[in-house]
């Protein structure tokens, strides 16, 4: 994570950002896993579109191009604009009667076999306040989400920060060039029971009891250390004072969260 | 460090000990009651005078046997659902009574006393048309199975087959009754619809088809409801076309054509549209039916009419009746018919079959609930008395489901309400106040104190003080009178007066939805039903939602349930209104709804009445507040824009956010796609809306801590792929920000299916899959943390929550398939979480949440230890003392409602099916009760006896200084 911010910071400069896929390529749909990808295809590229208006009636504008490196590293950069005179303005305007701020990307596949299917019908729209936008100097987060096919399925945008403390941003220059991070996140495997590992730690703590007999001591052998002391502090508290006690047992039931 | 370890291991044992009932608990706290589903046969034992079973076959596929007397169940056999358990038909013929089950796929013969299984056969394949006892000589030895293409005989001793026969023509010909009058032959009648009938006579003893005819019949379509067999072997068909009766002597074979007797000349007439019914009986296999039949002419119509020397006379006209049924004493048949009396109730009479004629004292008087269903099936038990004339007692059942026993001369024996078989949704409320209680509520009511001054004020509370002393005054007079009675005669009667809420509110109303439209309002604590309120013309595939808008903790105003009816097919919705404590209506207008609902939105915005305010979503994505007063309306106006809803059509995979604006109409803001090729949603989940968390984090081991992603819009979506390979299938798990349709965590499940059964609550999420590759169940257990510092530590806004939770995902074996899964709730949320999981076995097991803990650790340290985590073990382990149900089971548990109680130990759980089960759970024990054998004798004497000690100690040691001092 913190490598990420890292790195973020030090490609502000560009417009434009990249960072790697989150997962290590595990994108196939289950069908085709066996598949070699498509090594000669050299990627593909889709608008990222967003829309910010004083009505909030949406009004789609192109922002930016997405272009999605295809093959097994994939990857995803952001190209995008300056933001012009006019929609500086508006933005600000936006921000200020509390407006939203929109954007959407197509849904597409990023898997290379599946390009005839790639341009499915419809929009994926997300939103974040205009003001947080405004506040946090154009610094934003794009995360494409895709299914087990690679295909985009949901994008999210926020802002960092991500508050609006109704903070007056004098620098026209800082809402000029949006500093963007933008991934594609594609869903993690679930973990199953493992069974493989913990039958070996049993293995090995049967092998562990079985080469040291000797350390199978009594209890009180055992556990002398602790016995001996607890006896002696009881009868010390015993003796000195008898008023005491009774303030223990509580606090054992309830916890537990 | 010593003192740690012995810390440890007893707040271990305690988090690992049982959460079982001890033998002398077992229906202190917890109740059951079994039901069996609407009755579909049922059978009177007339074996013996003195028998008290009824046996009863149901659509639930359930067959039991009940005490004729009581009410209760003797023995209940509860088989598969759906198809396969269906029960086609039920025969009885003296200690035993013989069943087919499942379209004909099993023929089993039951022994009633006790319900054990005398023998079972299975059947050849076909689909299921008739069954029929056989008699020969007066003797019932066989039972006949009609099948779609083959008739088969069994024996009734042993269920061997006899002979099994092809039917002729199967093909063409739909065979769909068997007659037997006792002569050594049996019929199979068949029909070849608008053509012809066709008859085939089998001798019982090897199966040789004796003779084979087929009559013209055009007008016919399907012999079941229009045709009977009356008299010696007389086939009587009715047609409402032609207006006529039919009839046709089996065995004659020069009669080829069906002699026809026009309903004119009998002066009677079918009601148009009406599908008359003809009803005989034969009250002996082994002999032929009687000569008297019942004819329906319209739905309150019926006639009693005789065949006699091939010509059919009435005998008596009832105009208007409802119901009519003959039942057999001995040698003497009688009929029962019901009548309307006045509006609220109708007279069943019993007359003798024969003649017609009334039995003198035999009226019953059946009071029809006014909130319940009309009458619609009508069960006769005749028997004769001492002095040979033939006594009654009738079942009757409503269309709501409703048995009533009654017997002469009107009185209700008992009562089943088997609607409560199939709860589909349920609330529990709290229970209102007493009158003083209020009383003292309404006088601290701000309205009061700023209307009147101070003297006022001071006489109310006068007023009240007083009343308070008079409640407790007849408390105590009551606690006087019942004890100088003997215990049995304390009547614990529960009725809806003297309801109020306990000390700790355990004692709460159950509102139960049944599917077939009845609402009824449960005391938690006993189990009776205060109240019960039918809904008319709910169409079968209704989907109910309830909805507690206004709770009872705003007295004046009464606590106010809505309870949206939407029918699935048009997704048309309506709003019923009512008092969940008494079921009253509401007097409350309600809003129309003209187009389909597609979403409902409950609002923490109250109006000045106190009701929560219910949005309703329409296709049009048009929005409509109920209640929809100006005050209301103002409200939403100034908090549209921080009012969000999200729709989902898993048609198209499609999960969509939306948000208000102010002239209530809405925008879209977000929307995610999840293509349907290749997985479809099956279930979204958000959490529950009366949950509260306690801590805000997690102690680690090294006293840092963990704080929890507790975000109140996440909503948990459960995905299934298309592809049902058990190597390519999967299930998805996708957290989404209700809000932002943001994807929280996406997870994927490899090579599992569903069902997938899953409960979303605090920062967690536990579902339970079936893995498809090692053909098992299995648990995993989300658990999304923000880290080691809280991004903002007063307010959790969706809005602003930039950085993404860390996820912790574990996943255990479950050595057991599960119904149903939900998570205890307590008021504070400071007791320790338990998962119930209701089991197929029919027990609901209490799992501690701390066994799903994704961050038990797979190698045991230190501060792991100090954490009280468990070191992790693949297997989930199931301990019989988890069962919080011991030996009451639920057959076919469906669902588990969790609720808080006034003590924060105690959650109460609801389990309901086919039975209901009520109990209460302590997830970390009752820390905050004293337990039931608590020794306060002990305690008080040990007391008193030390400050007795102390005051004689002081004494002595006064006098022993004095003496010093002497000295």
């Amino acid at each position: 994570m913190a490598t990420m911010r890292v790195l973020s910071l030090i490609l502000s400069v560009l417009s434009s950002v990249t960072l790697l896929w989150t997962q290590s390529g595990e994108c196939n749909n289950g069908r085709r896993s066996g598949e070699a990808v498509d090594t000669d295809f050299s990627g593909f590229s889709v608008p990222l579109e967003h829309s910010f208006e004083v009505d909030d009636v949406p009004r789609f504008s192109l922002r930016g191009v997405l272009q999605f490196r295809g093959g097994r590293e994939h990857g995803v950069y952001l190209a995008q604009n300056q933001l012009s005179e006019k929609d500086r303005n508006t933005l600000k305007d936006v921000a200020a009667v509390d407006g939203l701020y929109r954007i959407r990307v197509p849904r597409v596949s990023l898997q290379a076999d599946r390009q005839t299917e790639r341009q499915a019908e419809g929009y994926l729209t997300t939103f974040v306040r205009a003001c947080s936008l405004v506040e946090s100097h154009l610094s934003d987060v794009i995360t494409l989400h895709t299914d087990v096919s690679g295909c985009v399925v949901g994008v999210s945008i926020v802002t960092i920060p991500g508050s609006c403390r109704g903070i007056e941003v004098e620098d026209e220059v800082d809402l000029e060039v949006f500093n963007t991070t933008i991934s594609v996140v594609a869903p993690v495997t679930a973990p199953v029971p493992e069974t493989a590992p913990y039958i070996e730690r049993m293995e090995q703590e049967m092998e562990k009891k079985g080469k040291n007999p000797q350390e199978q001591k009594s209890f009180f052998a055992k556990y002398s250390i602790y016995i001996v002391p607890l006896v002696l502090f009881l009868m010390m508290s015993g003796a000195q004072d008898q008023s005491g006690g009774g303030a223990g047992g509580g606090a054992a039931n309830g916890g537990g969260r | 460090m010593a003192w740690l370890v012995v810390r440890l291991a007893i707040s271990m044992s305690l988090l690992y000990a049982a959460s079982a009932v001890f033998e002398d608990q077992v229906g202190k706290f917890d109740w059951r009651q079994q039901f069996i589903g609407k009755v579909r046969f049922a059978l009177f034992d007339t074996h013996s005078q003195a028998s008290k079973k009824l046996l009863v076959a149901t659509e639930q596929n359930v067959f039991a046997s009940l005490n004729s007397r009581t009410g209760d169940l003797f023995w209940r056999h509860v088989d598969k659902t759906g198809p396969e358990g269906h029960i086609d038909a039920l025969l009885m013929y003296g200690q035993d009574a013989v069943v087919v089950v499942g379209n004909g796929r099993l023929l089993r013969s039951w022994e009633t006393t006790v319900g054990g299984l005398k023998w079972e056969t299975v059947l050849d394949t076909g689909s299921f048309q008739a069954a029929a006892l056989v008699g020969v000589q007066d003797l019932v030895k066989y039972a006949a199975v009609l099948k779609k293409s083959a008739i088969s005989l069994h024996d009734l001793s042993s269920g061997s087959e006899i002979w099994v026969e092809n039917l002729p023509d199967s093909d063409s010909v739909q065979y769909q009754t068997i007659y037997s009058g006792g002569n050594g032959l049996v019929f199979v009648l068949g029909v070849v619809p608008n053509s012809h009938i066709v008859i085939v006579e089998y001798k019982i003893e090897d199966g040789e088809i004796m003779n084979k005819k087929s009559v013209e019949a055009a007008w016919m379509s399907s012999l079941e409801s229009s045709c009977a067999v009356v008299s010696s072997g007389i086939l009587l068909c009715v047609d409402q076309i032609t207006q006529s009766l039919y009839t046709l002597p089996l065995q004659s074979a020069e009669q080829t054509e069906m002699r026809q007797i026009h309903l004119q000349t009998l002066d009677l007439e079918v009601v148009s549209g009406f599908r008359p019914v003809l009803t005989s009986t034969q009250p002996n296999p082994a002999q032929p039916p009687l000569s008297e039949f019942f004819l329906q002419l319209s739905p309150d119509h019926h006639i009693l009419l005789q065949f006699k020397d091939g010509l059919i006379a009435p005998l008596r006209d009832f105009n208007p009746s409802y119901l009519a049924a003959f039942a057999t004493s001995g040698e003497r048949t009688v009929a029962a018919v019901m009548s309307p009396k006045n509006d609220t109730a109708c007279s069943i009479n019993l007359f003798s079959a024969d003649t017609g004629r009334r039995h003198l004292d035999t009226t019953i008087i059946y009071h029809m609930d006014p909130n319940g269903g009309k009458p619609n099936r009508l069960y006769v038990h005749a028997f004769l008395k001492k002095d040979d004339s033939v006594g009654y007692r009738v079942m009757v059942q409503t269309e709501d489901l409703t048995l009533t026993f009654l017997q002469q001369p009107g009185r209700v024996v008992w009562m089943r309400e088997e609607a409560l078989a199939d709860v589909v949704t349920m609330e529990m409320v709290d229970l209102p106040f007493t009158g003083t209680q209020a009383e003292l509520e309404g006088e601290f009511g701000k309205k009061a104190a700023i209307q009147d001054g101070l003297l006022p004020m001071v006489l109310k509370r006068l007023s009240s003080q007083f009343i308070l002393l008079q409640a407790w005054l007849a408390h105590l007079w009551k606690l006087f009178y019942d004890a100088r009675k003997p215990r049995s005669s304390v009547k614990n009667e529960v009725t809806i007066d003297i309801l109020s809420r306990d000390e700790f509110n355990l004692q709460k109303m159950m509102l139960m939805v049944t599917a077939s439209g009845k609402l009824f309002g449960i005391d938690s604590k006993s189990g009776t039903i205060l109240w019960k309120q039918y809904l008319e013309n709910i169409q079968p595939n209704s989907v109910f939602k309830l909805i507690v808008q206004r709770t009872t903790a705003h007295f004046p105003h009464p606590p106010q349930c809505t309870l949206l009816i939407k029918n699935k097919d048009t997704g048309l919705g309506s709003l019923y209104v009512f008092n969940p404590i008494f079921g009253k209506k509401s007097q409350i207008s309600v809003p129309a709804l003209p187009r389909p609902v597609l979403q409902t939105l409950l609002l923490p915005v109250i109006d000045q009445d106190y009701a929560k305010v219910l949005l309703l979503i329409d296709d049009q994505y048009k929005v409509t507040a109920f209640p929809s007063t100006k005050n209301v309306l103002q409200q939403l106006q100034d908090t549209a824009s921080s009012i969000f809803f999200y729709l989902v059509d898993s048609s198209q995979g499609k999960l969509s956010g939306f948000r208000l604006r102010k002239d209530l109409s809405t925008e879209l803001i977000w929307e995610v796609v999840i293509p349907t090729e290749v997985q479809k949603i099956v279930a979204v989940k958000g959490k529950r809306a009366n949950e509260h968390v306690h801590s805000q984090g997690r102690v680690m081991g090294d006293r840092s801590v963990l704080y929890k992603y507790l975000n109140p819009n996440l909503l948990a979506v459960i995905t299934e792929s298309t592809d049902a390979h058990p190597e390519r299938s999967f299930v998805g798990i996708i957290l989404i920000d209700g809000v932002t349709g943001r994807i929280v965590h996406e997870a994927v499940q490899r090579k599992a299916r569903g069902p997938v059964h899953f409960v979303h609550s605090e920062n967690w999420v536990v579902y339970v899959y079936w893995n498809s590759k090692f053909r098992r169940n299995e648990f995993s257990v989300l658990e999304l943390f923000e880290g080691a510092e809280l991004y903002n530590t007063t307010v959790f806004s969706s809005l602003d929550r930039p950085h993404p939770p860390q996820v912790l995902q574990q996943s255990y074996i479950f050595p057991a398939p599960i119904n149903t899964l939900e998570a205890t709730l307590t008021e504070k949320g400071i007791t320790s979480r338990h998962l119930l999981v209701g089991l197929p076995s029919g027990n609901i097991l209490s799992l501690p949440k701390l066994f799903l803990d994704p961050r038990r650790p797979e190698v045991v340290s230190e501060q792991s230890r100090e954490e009280n985590l468990i070191p992790y073990a693949p297997e989930m382990p199931i301990r019989e003392e988890w069962f919080i149900n011991y030996n009451q089971t639920v057959s076919r548990i469906r669902g588990i409602y969790t609720a808080p109680s006034g003590l924060e130990s105690t959650c109460l759980v609801v389990a309901y099916g086919l039975d209901i089960y009520q109990s209460r759970v302590f997830p970390s024990k009752q820390f905050d009760v004293l337990k039931d054998d608590y020794d306060y004798i002990l305690i008080s004497s040990v007391l008193f006896g030390l400050f007795f000690a102390t005051m004689i100690s002081k004494r002595l040691a006064e006098v022993k200084l004095l003496n010093r001092a002497w000295r």
